[in-house]
């Protein structure tokens, strides 16, 4: 790390901790002061359009919007408001509104639990798309600072407000309080990991679910579990990486930034990556001793993440590893349990059967899957045509060791199996939260009936027979970085049996002793070695009969 | 012709002898390392031990190439057939009849015909051959870009491979070959400088007027 940067890290640590020296005083409704400790030149409690009764979401953005004239614009040209996404080179369409994942499977046709975490209100119809009005983007989940705005987790993205019925749940899974609107309005500011947290850490229906890198921990991180996000360390929000422009945010996981040639050293500086080297720069380990220097001459190979990221699921919440939904539907006397048999390390149990969703497995401190990755990703879409009878990559990775823009880098894999067209050969939509009609799986556990509702709906052929293939997803690891002393040793993959022992078509020093040349090398030796001994014999038996030496 | 115990090894080429032996012990351990035969040593630690230990040794050819040169040394490496043939059937079947090595030293051939012709044969192809690909293979991220740069990368490591084990064999047989007669006595002017030479009259009046020191 350069002395810029390192003065650089300063300032986002003194920055963090300025934030976080802010919290209680937003809580105690002190607002004035939080906004001045924030060096903010506007303090919004004393707003007149924020001083008032508000009863909706949609009510706090006009208000929002009466002063943040493009804001609402902005955030519906987003990826986050459009879940929709032009692959720039494979072409494929894809965004939430289309893809089918590993875990809950699609969007289409369960949109009131899944457009929960819409960053909007109100997405009931994903074929319509996003709703039209600027008054239906959610200012608070991403703005609110007073820490208790949150989403009901099946009501399209609204937040809880009296009356609430009895046993919601937010997003998160915890039990829903009425929020007090007019509070959260007048506490707003830029976004914290409380924020992007309560959807970005309970992504695929629960905590650290889906990315395994992205967990509850984060929310007040130890520093052995990520370095920058760490309370007692530099306490970067998810923005200080993910910088924005116009509510876009930098990182995607469709087009990955997989290696960053710019390498800017300049945090913030460009707005469009989330990228190590726009800060670290392109040579970050130091570079005066001769390791530091080979380090550095590896960076154009193997991503920061790769070495910097040991294992990922750390700091006590659990990964969903497996989800075998064909399982899914057992009942007990007729109706649907778990079993929560998986104990993390914070002692929290974990389901390993539903009869709604199947069977799970979860892990933790996980050593990641390594990949050639150029940042492209393809995804098995419902058109797409799978071979069952092999396990389906639910989305491929692109990348080798030929493509200099290829580097190697940390995945979670994630095993599923999921229910596709026998006949057609395509992964199905599949409809599951109703709640209730007659066609949803979690109310019926009738596959047949739930998958046709789910193709009728997205309006694609089904043949009417289905069975289950087995499936990989692959997830990027780009969190948790853990302190420098954590980062891998060489020998984790410079070994025989190293980390990297699936990948292949590239020279790995010390990856492969046992070679042709070392065949022949260790061939040559031991004839050496017996022909000196056979000599040394046949001297000493000579030697032995014939006449004394010298 | 007269026998006497002449100073044939000096000061630097003592130096330079037991200096690359270290040198080439050191990189053996650490390069059987890092190539993954065994785990004795931390990669990391086999990488910079590595690397410094060819760099030394690099800077010590210089000098030795050098020295060599401006002594005029390098003509002891010089191959000739005259005797090969007595020295190769000496360690064939003389030594096991208890026959005395045919070969008598002499001040401006130090080395018998074998010993010459193997270490010209180090010292053409081998050595060169070893730093050649080791610094290519150092040297990697300067010419990884061009084309089929991994493939050439791959073909140099296992050159720099096949040398090092030739290498090795070489000193299994150089330690061997002191065993025949007595190795101390083999290894001693190595140490001490001096061995017993053969000295026309005029090379031992030379010794005996201007470097007295060379001759005992």
């Amino acid at each position: 790390m350069t002395r810029a940067n390192v003065s650089w890290f300063g300032m986002f640590g003194f920055i963090g901790l300025a934030l976080v020296a802010a919290i209680p005083i937003v809580r105690a409704q002190d607002a004035q002061t939080a906004a001045a400790a924030l060096g903010s030149t506007a303090d919004h409690s004393t707003f007149k359009a924020l001083k008032k009764a508000f009863s909706s979401g949609p009510e706090v953005t006009e208000a929002c919007l009466s002063c943040h004239t493009e804001a609402g614009k902005q955030v519906m040209g987003s990826i986050h408001w459009t879940w929709s996404y032009t692959h720039p080179a494979t072409g494929q369409q894809l965004g939430k509104r289309r893809v089918i994942n590993a875990f809950c499977g699609n969007v289409a046709s369960n949109e009131r639990r899944c457009t929960s975490c819409h960053v909007g209100y109100g997405w009931d119809a994903l074929k319509d798309g996003p709703p039209q009005e600027q008054s239906k983007v959610d200012c608070l989940i991403c703005h609110d600072r007073t820490g208790t705005y949150t989403k009901l987790d099946s009501t399209a993205g609204n937040p809880p407000v009296a009356p609430i019925a009895p046993g919601s749940t937010t997003i998160t899974g915890a039990p829903a309080k009425p929020v007090d609107l007019a509070a959260a309005a007048q506490s707003v500011g830029l976004p914290r990991r409380e924020n992007c947290g309560q959807c970005h850490f309970f992504g695929g229906g629960g905590d650290n679910v889906k990315h395994g890198d992205l967990s509850s921990v984060l929310f007040a991180p130890d520093k052995s579990v990520d370095v920058h996000m760490a309370k007692d360390g530099p306490n970067f929000a998810c923005s200080t990486c993910h910088v924005s422009n116009r509510h876009i945010l930098a990182g995607s996981r469709y087009a990955i930034n997989a290696r960053d040639t710019t390498a800017t050293a300049k945090p913030r500086r460009r707005r469009d990556v989330a990228t190590c080297e726009s800060c670290h720069g392109a040579a970050p380990h130091k570079g005066a001793s001769l390791i530091g220097i080979k380090l550095n001459d590896h960076v154009d190979r193997v991503a920061c993440q790769t070495c910097h990221i040991p294992e990922f699921a750390r700091g006590g919440v659990a990964t969903k590893t497996y989800w075998d939904w064909s399982t899914a539907g057992n009942l007990k006397d007729g109706r649907p349990y778990g079993e929560d048999e998986f104990t993390q390390s914070d002692g929290k149990r974990r389901h390993t059967y539903l009869s709604t969703k199947g069977s799970f497995q979860w892990a933790e401190n996980v050593v990641p899957h390594y990949a050639w990755f150029d940042g492209q990703i393809r995804y098995t879409t419902a058109t797409d045509k799978i071979d069952p009878a092999a396990a389906v990559e639910i989305n491929q990775l692109s990348g080798s060791p030929e493509d200099p823009a290829s580097r190697i880098w940390p995945f979670k894999r994630m095993k599923g199996r999921q229910a596709y067209d026998k006949n057609f050969r395509n992964l199905v939509y599949n409809h599951v939260f109703g709640p209730e009609t007659d066609t949803a799986f979690w109310t019926n556990f009738d596959w047949a009936r739930s998958i046709e509702a789910a193709m009728d709906y997205v309006g694609q052929p089904y043949s009417g027979e289905f069975d289950f293939v087995d499936t990989y997803m692959y997830w990027p690891i780009t969190h948790m970085v853990a302190p420098k002393a954590q980062a891998l040793d060489c020998q984790s993959c410079h070994a025989k049996e190293g980390r990297l022992a699936n990948l292949t078509g590239f020279y790995l020093p010390g990856g492969s002793p046992m070679g042709l040349v070392d065949k022949i090398g260790l061939a040559v030796l031991v004839a050496t070695l017996a022909g000196a001994i056979g000599h040394a014999a046949v001297r000493i038996a000579t030697q032995r009969r014939g006449s004394p030496h010298g | 012709m007269v026998e006497r115990r002449v100073k044939i090894y000096p000061r630097f080429e003592r130096f330079w002898h037991w200096a690359q032996a270290a040198l080439i012990f050191i990189l053996l351990f650490t390069g059987t390392g890092l190539h993954g035969l065994h785990a004795l040593i931390p990669f990391g630690s086999a990488v910079t031990a590595h690397t410094l230990a060819a760099l030394a040794l690099v800077v010590l050819w210089i000098f030795a190439i050098f020295w060599h040169v401006t002594t005029g040394t390098w003509r002891h490496y010089l191959p000739t057939t005259k005797g090969l043939f007595q020295v190769a059937r000496f360690y064939a079947y003389g030594v096991f009849k208890g026959e005395h090595h045919p070969y008598r030293k002499a001040y401006w051939r130090k080395h018998n015909p074998m010993q010459a012709m193997t270490y010209l044969a180090l010292k053409l192809i081998l050595f060169p051959a070893i730093w050649l690909t080791g610094i290519a293979y150092l040297t990697y991220n300067f010419w990884q870009h061009q084309p089929s740069a991994a493939h050439i990368l791959e073909v140099t490591a296992n050159l720099h491979l096949l040398t090092a084990y030739l290498l090795a064999a070489f000193v299994i047989v150089h330690v061997y070959l002191l065993t025949i007669g007595n190795f101390l006595e083999h290894v001693k002017p190595m140490i001490t400088g001096f061995d017993a030479v053969d000295l026309t009259p005029e090379e031992e009046a030379y010794l005996q007027a201007d470097e007295p020191g060379r001759i005992r």
